[in-house]
């Protein structure tokens, strides 16, 4: 009967997220009304779904602690979703929610993985969630934001060099700095500082020079991360200046020159740094180096692989066994015991989320509010394609986390805060549109 | 799906303002991210569909040991379907892989519980995947039992396997047959053998306590053997490319022992071979012949045909081989030009190669790639998976291939392949007598098929320390062959 239970409870588990997935899509083309019902079903599919896989949990390990850490979670999600209906009656519900989702997928895996390490996330959301809450509130009541781009750009800077002096090194890379007992990655931060700094020196002006000084700065900031090896970052900082500029200035010389210069920056790197080279092989032939180089991709397309469309059911397969599994390789662990139907769905959520970013972006009047939205937005959506793509070996890995799923608390709440400022930009709009 | 409809522009009186330009952009670029997207699910669901069997089914991928929680083991059956390999089921639910056979598959079936290697290996996710009707598998998982593994059906012919086996008799060597027109792997023996019923008793004292007879090895695709004459079909094949007009011009003249400078080769037991054509040089395997031609050779010319014959090269094989390995570089010195030409020198290569080499010539030129599962069938009898021939690619053009082939044919009918001349059917092949040590008896090699007309069979033999191949080793080939058209 158990059997039956957990292996039914899987094929259950991927319907629920199809059919959530699939309202994420439909809320585009319906009216408002419908939108709130539509957000209600996708809460209570939530529920159903993360009560089904805590009951998977608590049969396979009779751990009492499952239970109430499931208790604690449904408290958190309900009172995050009331609490942003409350006192934000014009926040984006679906953006709510799924966050809720995207939280509570990292929630399942990483309770399978870990306990330990669930609970930590666990905390750490709990508590950054809380201020990440308020930022709406500033952003509707502080109106200076786009006045002081240099102290973004500064803060952001010197935040990324005191890594590069005084970092932590893991798996090669300078990421993190300890802060009494904590581990901090400011590079997680500094995304959010940079997205305003561009926003706001694009706001003030877009003629050449501006655009030189603005360059300048984010090559800069693109350089430091290169430097401390942090090369997905790198990436990302790249791509989403490089939108941004295109975006507020409409120059299609920009973006070429920017285009060019990029794949220059990648040959050479790829000429000067043999970690680059590392990883660009492993990624053509993982088999050739399966000891070593090659073991992570591999592995990860074994769990990959073996999971199939409809996963092994959790507990049932090895996640174990990826390297990392817990950050980088987060969608692997998820596709093998949950299927590769129901990450596809993740995914998909993932990039609703952005589609939902641009469309905020597109509807803002004020450019400094749709330049940010629209920055953030290709932030988040990089990430997400770098940590995929990387996993079932699509692109070459850069050891990117997948946000709001992946264990690591900067990751986690710096995504937190960016969906805050998204809201808050929403919450404008729309009181902009009441006036 | 209306994303980006612009609010504002009905207040507008022009069309082209910055911000609507701004939402294009806006909008081209969420395109271009839409489309990433679209493109890498297409590419996880490209892997899932068409990549992922031959991914998973790797010895690194543990998750398949766990497999086996839920699945008896499938059976590893021949051709005809006599089982080689198959899961014990006692009353207390202990599972023994047993092995009807003993010895006689040991290699090529493998054994799966110190590892995994040969079919064991090779078809480990097919044997531990169940396809019988999922109701059936519900209900079973259920009641806590496990399922029925798919079977494999290989490509084995227990007789022709048996009578390899017999022929080589307690001397060590190999046997690989094969069909020239499929690739299909009809017999793989390596000799000595071991008994995998007993692998685990027998383990410490094969491995660590000095056996000293590698008896694990599977000498058919594992064993690097230097080539010896057999090699000549190499020389031959760059010699008839750099002489495509006037080979047939060739002659050499034999006293049994050919001098360069200080350097002397000789012939198999100094035999004088006398005047003679390139036809008569390799029928009789005249070493003195071939060294003189090898002089005149392009060596960078002969490293790519050598390569171009899969020497230095990954093997398309599914059981661990070893790659047989060509060194010789263009400015190497007399000395290993004359070996090397020859055969002998640093060149190794498998048994299995030979074959590969032997079955290319066999099939004009084309070589298919060698395979050793037929089908997988589940326990209901209903085709799972089926394997079709294959072709790896042209090793030699269909006219080179010929000229071998006439060449071969000449070994047996007038040269040092006479222990497999016969009325009954013709058979192209080549002998080798490869020295490796000073002092011991050579290792005899045969290498061949028939009928050498319409070739049906590929056989390569090797017997170590057997002297020459003509009469230790050809003789092997001929009591296959003699089974395989004595069944009419």
């Amino acid at each position: 009967m158990i059997n039956l239970f957990v292996d039914g409870s899987r094929y259950l588990m991927i319907l629920l997220m199809a059919v959530y997935t699939y309202l994420n899509f439909r809320y585009f083309s319906v009216g408002e009304e419908k939108k709130r019902r539509l957000c209600a079903r996708q809460n209570r599919l939530m529920l159903l779904m993360h009560f089904l896989a805590y009951m998977v949990i608590y049969i396979k390990t009779e751990d009492p602690r499952m239970a109430a850490f499931y208790g604690a979670q449904v408290i958190f999600f309900i009172a995050y979703i009331l609490l942003y209906r409350l006192f934000y009656p014009n926040s984006s519900r679906i953006l709510v929610n799924n966050v809720c989702m995207l939280l509570c997928v990292g929630f399942i895996i990483l309770s399978r993985l870990s306990f330990g390490r669930a609970a930590r996330q666990f905390i750490i959301v709990a508590v950054f969630a809380v201020i990440a809450w308020i930022i709406p509130m500033i952003l509707g009541r502080v109106w200076q934001l786009s006045k002081i781009p240099w102290v973004y750009g500064l803060t952001g800077l010197g935040l990324l060099t005191a890594v590069y002096f005084v970092g932590d090194t893991s798996f090669g890379a300078q990421l993190s700095i300890s802060v009494s007992g904590m581990s901090v990655q400011p590079s997680e931060f500094v995304k959010i500082l940079f997205v305003l700094f561009v926003a706001a020196m694009f706001y003030r002006s877009t003629g050449f020079k501006q655009v030189a000084v603005t360059t300048a700065v984010a090559a800069a900031h693109v350089l430091i991360l290169v430097a401390s090896k942090d090369l997905g970052s790198g990436l990302i900082f790249f791509v989403t200046y490089l939108t941004m500029l295109f975006v507020a200035t409409s120059n299609w010389l920009y973006l070429g020159a920017g285009l060019l210069s990029g794949c220059g920056a990648a040959v050479l790197a790829y000429r000067l740094f043999s970690h680059v080279r590392v990883r660009v092989s492993a990624w053509r032939n993982p088999w050739a180096d399966i000891d070593n180089t090659g073991y992570q991709i591999t592995q990860s397309l074994f769990a990959i692989g073996t999971g199939s469309w409809f996963g092994m059911g959790l507990y049932q397969g090895m996640p174990g066994k990826i390297p990392v599994v817990s950050k980088d390789f987060v969608f692997a662990a998820i596709s093998e015991e949950m299927g590769a139907m129901f990450a596809v769905c993740v995914l998909l959520i993932c990039l609703g989320c952005f589609l939902q970013f641009v469309m905020i972006s597109s509807e803002m009047q004020a450019s400094f509010y749709r330049l940010t939205a629209f920055g953030l937005g290709i932030m988040y959506i990089t990430q997400v394609f770098l940590a995929v793509g990387g996993t079932i070996k699509f692109i070459p890995s850069t050891g990117v986390t997948l946000p709001l799923i992946s264990y690591g608390g900067s990751s986690v709440v710096s995504t937190l805060i960016l969906f805050g400022v998204i809201q808050g930009v929403y919450v404008l709009k729309r009181e902009e549109e009441e006036e | 799906m209306k994303l980006f409809e612009n609010k504002s522009l009905g207040k507008r009186k022009t069309g082209k303002n910055p911000e609507e330009k701004s939402n294009k952009n806006i909008l081209r670029l969420t395109y271009v991210i839409v489309i990433l997207f679209v493109v890498m699910i297409g590419y996880e669901g490209y892997f899932l569909v068409f990549q992922r069997e031959d991914v998973i089914n790797n010895t690194y991928n543990a998750r398949l040991d766990s497999f086996s929680d839920r699945i008896v083991r499938g059976k590893i059956r021949s051709s005809n379907g006599t089982v080689l390999a198959e899961t014990l089921v006692g009353e207390g639910g202990e599972e023994t892989r047993s092995y009807p056979y003993g010895p006689l598959f040991a290699h090529v079936v493998g054994y799966s519980t110190r590892g995994k290697t040969g079919l064991e290996a090779a078809g480990n996710f097919y044997m531990l995947s169940s396809h019988i009707n999922l109701l059936e598998q519900m209900i079973r998982e259920l009641s806590g039992g496990k399922n029925p593994g798919d079977d494999i059906y290989t490509t084995l012919d227990v007789e022709l396997q048996q009578v390899a086996w017999d022929a080589l008799g307690d001397r060590k060597g190999a046997v690989v047959v094969m069909e020239p027109d499929t690739g299909k792997i009809l017999a793989m023996v390596s000799k000595p053998g071991y008994d995998p019923n007993t692998l685990n008793q027998d383990w410490d004292w094969m491995v660590e306590d000095g056996d000293h007879q590698a008896r694990l090895l599977n000498r058919a695709a594992q064993g690097l053997y230097p080539p010896g004459s057999v090699f000549k079909l190499v020389t031959l094949l760059e010699y008839v490319r750099e002489h495509p007009e006037d080979y047939e011009d060739f002659r050499f003249e034999c006293d049994g022992i050919y001098e360069e400078g200080e350097y002397t080769i000789q012939c198999f037991n100094q035999t004088a071979h006398g005047s003679m054509g390139l036809r008569e040089a390799f029928a009789n395997s005249c070493n003195g012949a071939f060294a003189s031609l090898g002089l005149e050779l392009d060596k960078e010319r002969t490293k790519r045909t050598a390569e171009e014959l899969l020497y230095n090269s990954q093997l398309p094989l599914a059981i661990a081989y070893s790659k047989s390995s060509f060194q010789m570089k263009g400015d190497a010195d007399v000395w290993e030009t004359l070996q090397t030409y020859i055969g002998q020198g640093k060149t190794q290569m498998t048994p299995i190669h030979s074959a590969m080499i032997t079955a290319a010539v066999a099939n004009g030129g084309i070589l298919m790639k060698p395979y050793l599962i037929d089908h997988v069938e589940h326990v209901g009898g209903e085709t799972v998976k089926r394997f079709m021939p294959e072709a790896y690619g042209s090793l030699m053009t269909a006219e080179e291939a010929a000229i071998l082939t006439e060449m071969m044919e000449a070994v047996v009918t007038e040269g040092t392949g006479s222990a497999v001349r016969t009325e009954g059917y013709t058979v192209a092949g080549k002998t080798g007598s490869a020295e490796f040590e000073t002092g011991k008896e050579t290792h005899g090699w045969f290498t061949g098929f028939a009928p050498a007309e319409k070739p049906e069979l590929v056989i390569s033999v090797i017997v170590e320390e057997g002297g020459s191949g003509g009469r230790a080793a050809a003789p092997v080939a001929r009591l296959v062959f003699d089974a395989w058209f004595g069944r009419g």
